[in-house]
């Protein structure tokens, strides 16, 4: 069961210095707006990093231009050293990179259990024909999919709702089924997008305590946060863009006390 | 066997005709949301291709390959499916009215060549002697229907079989998915297009069967059995069936048209002579009717299916 399993072992990335993500002078115009404009950065090792900023700064389109729903209008990506700017999202996903949205997109009409299950790629069932053919073959895949479904569900808390439709959870069950989802796909990164918003206290402090969990295993998140108090006590580094720049890079100390962070919030506020 | 009787099995090898339209359509529309009005096209195809295979050598003609009927059939869904490939392939990364428009088109075309390229297709007066499997074992012809109406009936059950295998496994998750969320399916690392190219291809496969099973019972085929009002009376089946089961496209189907061959009789026998012709069109908007009514009072047909239910309960909450 994943949920109390093994740890992935190492892969050989990690054994050289190629770092997790490298983001290279990206950009992303929507008309004459520059939505994401010449961000670089680089993620090393297995970090929980944080990516702050005001209202409207690039945040989620720059998460779309990583995950591939949007292609950059220039820069390149690369996860793990590979190339996957250009890629269309199923094939970023597919490379080892999960991501959930800032609005959780559950399939409301399935069951929570069946969203889980969807996740994995490349399921032999998949294959039209295989329904037809192969189907003793399937209900042994389906079989193990469903065990490994039950146990992130479990890890996550939510498999006493495994046979409900999606549509009855609430704002924060949404984000953890997300969650459950993306972890079926064995990513070495994930992008969360505000995974705290609109998340009552206790269920926060579940996912803030599940995601150091995983992290601990071998899995390197990238989250969007406005909760300060969240950021500042799970992620490092912290990232701040502003304006679709990248104001600066630094640990919950430094960017605390950085002027220009102060000043990128309000004049945020007063614009 | 008396009149009545030997009517209804005739009614009935149409309305499974029809039944298996409505399969092919249930799962493009239904199921995948393809918007296909083109089913008339699909069918045509998979007749046409299904005669010259199966079909004797007529003089100054293409084809005359004379191959085993049930070829002729696996011949006519591999063309109605490639069919599907080409005009999918150009139509499924852009806005769904592009299908729509394609569709539309490859019908349109269909009824052209049809009528035009008379070496291959036999022009206006069509093609005609096409084999039936073992006519000549059966004393009558309706004999013979009985017969067609078993065979019939068993290739709906297969293909309702089938097309259920496939909705309910893994693949048919996928289409679900894609169906409620696109985007969110495409960030799981679902191939939306390429599923929504092998749905396609599959109901048009499903409608060429349906093609190559028409031509080898009545024997005869021409432009004028591949109208757009087939196409008319097929999404009519499927919306008043309900598009969401397979169980309401084969109940659809046997519905409306017995709607439609009761209305037809009816109008024979009260219409002068001179009114006939406008009788025709008295069917159409009976049907218009009958789907406009279906729209108001039970927006999902007939048959609906558990998952949206459940969807909707829990809309409610
Ligand atoms: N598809 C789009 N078309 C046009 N403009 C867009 C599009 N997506 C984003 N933008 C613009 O790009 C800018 C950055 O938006 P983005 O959603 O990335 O901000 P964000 O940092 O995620 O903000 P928030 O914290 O409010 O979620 C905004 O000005 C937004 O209006
Ligand atoms: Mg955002």
């Amino acid at each position: 069961m994943p949920g109390r399993g093994k740890v992935p072992p190492p892969r050989e990335v990690e054994l050289t210095d190629t770092p997790l993500l490298e983001i290279e002078g990206v950009s992303r115009h929507f008309g004459g707006v520059a939505a994401v404009d010449g961000v670089s950065f680089r993620l090393r090792g297995t970090p929980i990093a944080g990516l702050i900023g005001p209202n409207g700064a690039g945040k989620t389109t720059l998460f779309n231009l990583i995950a591939g729903s949007l292609r950059p209008s220039a820069g390149r990506i690369r996860l793990a050293g590979r190339r996957i700017d250009g890629l269309p999202p199923h094939r970023v996903y597919a490379a080892g990179l999960g991501r959930t949205f800032q609005i959780p997109r559950p399939f409301h009409a399935m069951s929570v259990l069946e969203n889980v299950m969807l996740a994995p790629t490349g399921q032999r069932g998949e294959r039209f024909w295989c329904n037809w053919l192969g189907r003793g073959a399937i209900a042994r895949e389906e079989r193990a999919i469903r065990e490994r479904a039950l146990g992130w569900l479990a890890f996550l808390g939510l498999d006493r709702l495994a046979d409900e439709p999606a549509a009855v959870l609430s704002g924060g069950q949404r984000t953890l089924l997300e969650l459950a989802r993306v972890l079926m796909g064995e990513p070495r990164l994930v992008l969360l997008d505000e995974p705290g918003a609109g998340v009552n206290p206790a269920l926060l402090a579940t996912i803030v305590e599940r995601l150091a969990e995983l992290n601990r295993r071998g899995i390197a998140f990238l989250v969007i946060e406005h909760n300060m108090d969240l950021v500042m006590s799970l992620c490092r580094p912290i990232l701040v863009m502003a304006e679709g720049r990248l104001l600066l890079e630094g640990d919950a100390a430094s960017v605390r006390g950085d002027r220009r962070v102060v000043e990128a919030y309000l004049g945020g506020a007063a614009a | 066997m008396p009149d009545l009787a030997s009517y209804l099995v005739f009614f009935l090898v149409v309305a499974l005709t029809y039944a298996l339209l409505c399969l092919g359509l249930a799962l493009q529309w239904g199921f995948t949301g393809l918007f296909n009005v083109g089913v008339a096209g699909f069918f045509a195809i998979g007749a046409y291709a299904s005669a010259i295979l199966t079909g004797p050598d007529y003089p100054g003609q293409f084809g005359g390959f004379g191959l085993p009927i049930p070829l002729g059939w696996l011949g006519g869904m591999a063309a109605a499916a490639v069919a599907a490939l080409a005009v999918g392939a150009l139509t499924l990364r852009l806005r769904q009215d592009y299908l729509a428009i394609a569709t539309f088109g490859v019908a349109v075309v269909i009824q052209l060549l049809a009528l035009n390229l008379e070496s291959l297709t036999g022009g206006a007066f069509g093609l005609g002697f096409i084999p039936r499997p073992l006519f000549g074992r059966f004393g009558s012809s309706t004999a013979f229907n009985l017969f067609y109406l078993a065979l019939m009936t068993s290739l709906v059950g297969l293909v309702w079989l089938a097309l259920e295998a496939l909705v309910r496994g893994p693949w048919g998750r996928v289409l679900r998915a894609i169906r409620e969320d696109e985007t969110a399916a495409e960030a799981l690392g679902k191939p939306v297009f390429r599923h929504r190219l092998e749905s396609f291809a599959i109901g048009s496969a499903v409608m060429g069967l349906a093609g190559g099973l028409y031509a080898s019972f009545t024997g005869f085929i021409a432009p004028q059995d591949f109208q757009a009002i087939l196409t008319f009376q097929v999404w009519a089946m499927l919306i008043v069936g309900g598009a969401g089961s397979f169980a309401g496209a084969v109940l659809g189907a046997v519905a409306v048209w017995a709607l439609w061959t009761a209305s037809g009789a009816l109008i024979d026998q009260l219409l002068p002579a001179a009114f006939q012709v406008r009788g025709a069109a008295l069917q159409i908007v009976l049907i218009g009717v009958v789907l406009a009514a279906t729209l108001v009072l039970r927006p999902r047909g007939l048959i609906v299916e558990r998952a949206a239910l459940s969807a909707r309960a829990a809309d409610g909450r």
